[in-house]
């Protein structure tokens, strides 16, 4: 019942209630409040951080550049790569999808494993890779199945790929995936889903170029990262395009002619220094290299003992042997200690002291002028030329010849070898020069070291008779031809060229130590210099015996320079056949075949290849 | 005894269809207005999906409604008679999820009503309003201030809050003692006792600090005064909220368009903080639009409040109201940022069926005030248990 009582208490509650609605509506008024400051007054800003949470510039790799040889054909390619990605979260059951997947494709146990283990490591929204390189076939498949296989994605990447493998390893190199390194030298490189970088070779050489410049598309992602939709876009610049002086034909059949060997051919045009083949034998598939190097493969290549992994071109160094005593020849010209008509008596051995030194025909070869020794390739002779000379003028001759130097050639790794003087013997080998050091070099022996690229400078250096030619690969780049400054003349007189011209023609073309690789296209005669370089001192009883019956590793290098045409020389090539047995033997035919292919191609005298100009869109932004 | 006096009849006479007469549709039309809202946000959230959010919201506010409306049929002197009897069967089971609980078996803490859930420390909120304000109901105004009143209603407030304190459920705790207090105020409670206590309370906060929060709390409270100084990690939260409230603007990006709640940079965006999608995508607008209808609902609460003939019923009828409210501060406050984050849902808006029920069975109460607000009830019944 109501009472006074109640009325009391009544009035009470009302007038707290009323004071409570009064502290609510205070308060909706301050949160009203705060809401306008905050969608009012700060709209601005916290707009602007809206749109900086939700828009990501996303770089997108550029398509990398084409290598062509010199006539157009394809030597590098960027080609479609099939692949097959799971996007872990869209997947149901992700074993099940997978093995779902192996009765479709090719697909082996320990990958899908790697797969389960990407899927782990990895973040759900983030593509993880099943299977590359697929055929169109396979593809195909798993096109067609793609509805019943939630959370795979067939994709089309971008492969590297060496149409011509092993043939072209050592010129071309390869690309492969960033490393940590790349990342802290370029920390962009991060942000560009499946770049690949040039690792060595002219992929290396000139990754700048090939590389072009990267798009970039404004994408929205969401607060994981994920890409949501892309919301514009700025393409970028495709890789330039490289055309190679290399021509094919050539370099295919070097490495015929070296296959199962180990060794070296260079060919070069000795008007330009333009390098038509370059083949370090064997090579390997830089194929396998693109993508993830198996360690059984890496083990294969590293124990092999041809050691195809090495670019023995430049980076072997062997003494030249036989082949560098034109140079000893022009030396002891130059010097006048030596008359071109000087006779040495050669009776198989010449002594100095007590030692003796030996001409390789042990019955020796009589009478010899400087033009009989070149053909014969005396060695008697030159130990004599060479004392006249003095080491000095040799070394002096080497330097003109592009010897113990490198040209900064557009593969990476030439060495320099080694051109000794007393200098050099005194700092390294803390002992004085002897006259026997001097002999030694006279035949291309001793301390003296070449790389079979140096031979090659070298031989194109005598045949256009004395111009400083520097070789190089690259001839043009985004089908610009690349203007190589006129070599500098290395001031030979003539007449001496000439003398040793005669003599290299007398190798090859009048029953010299070269004569059964001789060339019989008239106005295409090839003029050479053999040579033979000791792998190590021989004994006794190996001296005289055939080179087939001593062990591999101890039989000598078997080297070869020559030019053609004899007169106005184009061509200039080097052999080098490691532990190949004798020059004459095993690398002057070598160079006669290749050569006989050159002067059909005759590749230096033909236009050199443009390429067409390419506009493709970059690839599409990817999570 | 026919009562001719402005509350209107006792209650005794009112059959079935007059109390659906007499209900507040007003009222009932608010709260369902203010749910569609919650739909909507829901279904947008979801990517402009009904599923997997606002497609069960919808379900469980169709049973909600339906207790709603069972509970405000029911005559109010049936919910005084039960009080205290749901007040001892909530302590109940509160202490026995606190004891299941800690032997691991965290399904327990639910009671499970069709495809709603019910938390104990939940039902509480409801049966700390019904015993509270039958307590008080019982006291005359002179005497609310004595100890031996004063203390047995500090009591009924604080055992409860104390054991959802330790669970620990720092959101619910705080709605429990400020809403029991809040009746206390109503109650009467002198200004004498309430000033100093006030003081005391100001004073006591750095000793609070010191050994009362844990570290988490103590975080939250750094990262609220500072959310810049860990925008990835802590501040996290209320640095994306801000931003998405903020880039709103005064009419939003438009139903659907909210990247920060859609790209999930807006965390909780379904429950604790569908007040800022909201914001970004209706702007301030939409804001103002909420609060309005959150207020209105309040009005027609005190209205009901102040229109009823016995305590207990404007008591239970302001503890809802006052309960409603606290939701509604929380949540937009910590939303905004004013208030460190705390894990209080926005009432019939967020998701979550516990909450929404909660909320529900409370506004069934204050229905039942409303339609049986001349029912007289006796201050000497409070004495009878």
């Amino acid at each position: 019942m109501m009472d006074g009582r109640d009325s009391v208490r009544y009035r009470a509650f009302t007038r707290r209630t009323a004071l409570l609605s009064g502290g609510t509506l205070g308060l909706f008024a301050l949160l009203s409040g705060r809401m306008f400051q905050l969608s009012v007054l700060q709209r601005e800003q916290f707009a602007t951080l809206a749109e900086d949470n939700r828009v990501n510039l996303q770089l997108l790799a550029p398509r990398r550049g084409r290598v062509y040889d010199r006539f157009g054909v394809e030597l590098a390619k960027t080609s479609q790569n099939f692949r097959v990605l799971l996007i872990p979260e869209q997947a149901k059951n992700i074993r099940a999808t997978l093995e779902r997947v192996a009765e479709l494709i090719p697909l082996s146990a320990p990958r899908i494993q790697r797969v389960l283990r990407d899927v782990r490591e990895g973040k759900a929204f983030n593509p993880v890779l099943v299977a590359e390189g697929l055929d169109w076939n396979d593809f195909a498949k798993i096109n067609i199945n793609t509805p019943e296989l939630a959370g795979i994605e067939p994709d089309m990447g971008e492969l590297r790929s060496y149409p011509f493998g092993p043939w072209l390893s050592h010129v071309l190199g390869y690309v492969s995936g960033i490393t940590d390194k790349d990342v802290a030298r370029e920390p962009e490189l991060l942000s560009l889903p499946g770049f690949r970088v040039g690792r060595s070779g002219v992929e290396r050489a000139a990754d700048d170029a090939l590389r072009g410049k990267p798009g970039a598309a404004q994408v929205e992602v969401n607060a994981h990262g994920r890409v949501i939709r892309e919301l514009s876009r700025r393409e970028g610049t495709v890789g330039q395009d490289v055309v190679l002086g290399l021509d094919m034909e050539v370099q295919k059949l070097t490495q015929e002619k070296l296959a199962g060997q180990s060794g070296s051919v260079i060919v070069m045009d000795v008007k330009t220094g333009a390098i038509i083949s370059i083949v370090s034998a064997p090579g390997y598939d830089p194929n396998a290299f693109t993508t993830t190097v198996t360690s059984a493969l890496w083990k294969q290549l590293n124990d092999d003992p041809l050691k195809p992994l090495l670019n023995k071109a430049i980076t072997g160094m062997y003494p030249p042997g036989s082949t560098f005593k034109p140079v000893v020849a022009l030396a002891a010209l130059a010097s006048g200690r030596m008359s071109p008509t000087a006779r040495v008596h050669c009776s198989g051995a010449t002594s100095l002291g007590s030692h003796v030194f030996h001409c390789w025909r042990k019955g020796g070869h009589g009478s010899m002028d400087m033009h009989l020794a070149i053909k014969n390739s005396c060695d008697v002779y030159f130990y004599e030329c060479a004392r006249r000379t003095g080491i000095d003028e040799i070394a002096k001759m080497c330097h003109k010849f592009g010897l113990g130097q490198t040209y900064g050639l557009e593969i990476p790794g030439e060495k320099s070898g080694l051109v000794p003087n007393p200098e050099w013997k005194q700092r390294a080998r803390k002992d004085i020069w002897r006259d026997g050091d001097t002999y030694n070099v006279g035949i291309g022996q001793g301390a003296l070291l070449t790389t079979p690229l140096q031979l090659c400078v070298m031989a194109a250096r005598l045949a256009n008779g004395g111009k400083a030619v520097i070789p190089h690969v690259i001839r043009s780049f985004g089908g610009v031809e690349r203007v190589m400054p006129p070599p500098e003349d290395m001031g030979l007189d003539p007449a001496h060229v000439a003398i040793v011209h005669s003599g290299m023609d007398a190798v090859t073309n009048q029953g010299g130590t070269g004569a059964r690789s001789r060339i019989g296209i008239e106005g295409f005669e090839m003029a050479g210099k053999t040579g033979t370089a000791q792998v190590r001192r021989l004994t006794a009883d190996l001296r005289g015996r055939s080179a087939d019956s001593i062990p591999w590793q101890f039989r000598d290098h078997a080297l070869f320079i020559a030019f053609a045409p004899v007169v106005e020389p184009r061509y200039a090539i080097s052999v080098v056949v490691e532990h190949g047995g004798g020059g004459s033997k095993t690398a002057a035919p070598i160079a006669k075949d290749i050569m006989t292919l050159v002067a059909q191609r005759d590749p230096a005298r033909q236009p050199l290849f443009v390429p067409p100009a390419r506009i493709e869109p970059a690839p599409e932004a990817k999570a | 005894m026919p009562m001719n006096d402005h509350f209107g009849p006792t209650g005794r006479e009112l059959r079935f269809k007059d109390k659906l007469r007499v209900m507040n549709w007003t009222l009932v039309a608010l709260i369902t207005s203010v749910c569609c809202i919650g739909f909507a946000l829901l279904y947008s959230v979801a990517g402009g999906s009904f599923d997997p959010w606002a497609e069960r919201q919808i379900v469980r506010f169709g049973v909600g409604i339906s207790i709603m409306l069972a509970i405000a049929l029911i005559d109010i002197r049936t919910w005084f008679a039960l009080a205290y009897p749901i007040y001892g069967v909530s302590l109940l089971l509160l202490t026995a999820v606190e004891f299941v609980g800690r032997t691991g078996k965290g399904a327990e803490r639910w009671i499970d009503i069709g495809p709603l859930q019910l938390q104990p420390s939940e039902l509480m909120k409801i049966a700390l309003v019904l015993a509270l304000s039958r307590f008080l109901h019982g006291i005359l105004l002179e005497d609310v201030s004595r100890p031996t009143r004063l203390i047995p209603a500090l009591l009924l407030v604080m055992i409860p809050a104390g054991l959802v304190l330790i669970q620990p459920n720092l959101g619910t705790t705080t709605i429990l003692v400020a809403g029991g207090l809040g009746l206390i105020f109503l109650a009467g409670l002198s200004w004498k006792i309430i000033l100093p206590v006030v003081a005391l309370g100001v004073a006591a906060v750095p000793l609070g600090w010191e050994f009362a929060l844990k570290d988490y709390q103590k975080q939250r409270v750094y990262t609220f005064l500072e959310p810049d100084r860990d925008p990835l990690g802590a501040g996290y939260n209320i640095l994306q909220s801000k931003i998405a409230l903020g880039s709103g603007g005064l009419f939003g990006k438009g139903f659907g368009e909210g990247t920060q709640s859609r790209l999930n940079f807006l965390p909780e965006k379904q429950t604790d903080f569908i007040f800022t999608v909201l914001g970004e995508e209706f702007g301030l607008f939409g804001l103002l639009i909420l609060m309005g209808l959150y207020l209105a609902i309040l009005a027609q609460g005190v209205t009901v409040a102040l229109d009823t003939r016995s305590q207990f019923g404007r008591l239970v009828a302001m503890g809802i109201c006052l309960n409603f409210l606290l939701y509604i501060l929380i949540n937009t406050a910590m939303s905004m940022g004013l208030i460190p984050v705390v894990g209080i849902p926005l009432p019939l808006v967020s998701y979550g069926g516990t909450a929404l029920l909660t909320v529900l069975i409370g506004f069934g109460m204050l229905l039942s005030v409303q339609i049986h607000r001349g029912v007289d009830i006796p201050r000497s019944a409070a004495n009878l248990i």
